[in-house]
């Protein structure tokens, strides 16, 4: 089992490098996703993401565990981004939720029109299969896994950002708005967004 | 919303009911839906896999060089 955060900040404070690389394996890539939500450019989210590694080991001594260590080490990595991005426009419009982009959640051709006796109620042919019926291997080949990358991956990015913090790397709610100082109702309308759209992908993808 | 929602509703509604920011009769009549609507109780399922699949995106290998800076970070704030 892996070891919890508390055992590898125990053993970081005490000089162990492996620890210090375990904390980094696990928290390098959310911070990079924090990063880029503030700063413009790959390039310069990475040195934001080392810029704070530095701030998290200087902390250490200061960190008491009133938050997690994943709380803590996302409000560094915004932190020092912001500082950043003084000097630089922030990258993702979060809270201007951009128009254009609200695409519904499901074609409205699959849903009963107004004059019918049930209208906005799916069609006979066109309501959502039952995908607990799929045999048990299907969500997990590597085909789908690569389906549900590539739509994550073409998502605009406050979107992804917020879906890779919440469903790649298990970040809640509450934890998504402090680290990208959004309001909890913009967070909802991105993840929904996000997930609307994986979801189309995977049923093109599952259903043909 | 208190009344029961349409499916046409319920696809836009449902990240609001998972993430429990719905009132207490919206989440109820919400729930009544899908109780007797096949056609939403699969598609709240779908949106279930739908995030567990998500989950099993990998993320990219760091570089090594990326890893031996931060090592080299790490004996520097050791030895301070």
């Amino acid at each position: 089992m892996a070891p919890s955060d508390q055992d590898l900040l125990a053993r970081v404070r005490d000089g162990d490098a492996a620890a210090f690389e375990s904390l980094v394996e696990r928290y390098h890539r959310p911070m990079l996703t924090v990063a880029r939500a503030y700063v413009r450019g790959a390039a310069v989210a990475e040195e934001v993401v080392q810029d704070a590694w530095v701030g998290v080991l200087r902390g250490l001594d200061r960190f008491e565990e009133r938050s997690s260590l994943k709380t803590w080490i996302l409000r560094i990595v915004a932190n020092t981004a912001m500082t950043r991005g003084v000097r630089e426009a922030r990258s993702v419009p979060f809270s201007a939720l951009g128009a254009g982009d609200d695409e519904p959640a499901v074609d409205p051709d699959r849903f009963r029109g107004p004059g019918d006796p049930y209208p906005g109620h799916w069609l006979a042919n066109a309501a959502p299969s039952d995908w607990s019926q799929l045999p048990e291997d299907v969500l997990e080949r590597r085909e789908t896994i690569s389906v549900v990358t590539s739509a994550v991956a073409e998502l605009p990015e406050a979107q992804r950002t917020v879906i890779a913090l919440r469903d790649i790397h298990g970040y809640s709610s509450d934890e998504v708005c402090d680290a990208l100082d959004v309001t909890a109702g913009n967070q909802r309308v991105l993840l929904h967004r996000a997930r609307s759209h994986v979801r189309r992908a995977l049923e093109r993808h599952l259903d043909g | 919303m208190a009344r029961e929602p349409d499916c046409n509703e319920v696809v836009e509604l449902i990240t609001a009911y998972l993430e429990g920011a719905l009132g207490r009769r919206d989440r109820k009549a919400f729930a009544r839906h899908l109780k007797r609507c096949g056609g939403c109780a699969n598609y709240v399922e779908q949106i279930r896999i739908t995030i567990e699949t998500v989950g099993r995106v990998d993320g990219d290998d760091l570089p090594q060089e990326l890893r031996d800076n931060l090592i080299a970070a790490f004996r520097d704030w050791r030895s301070a």
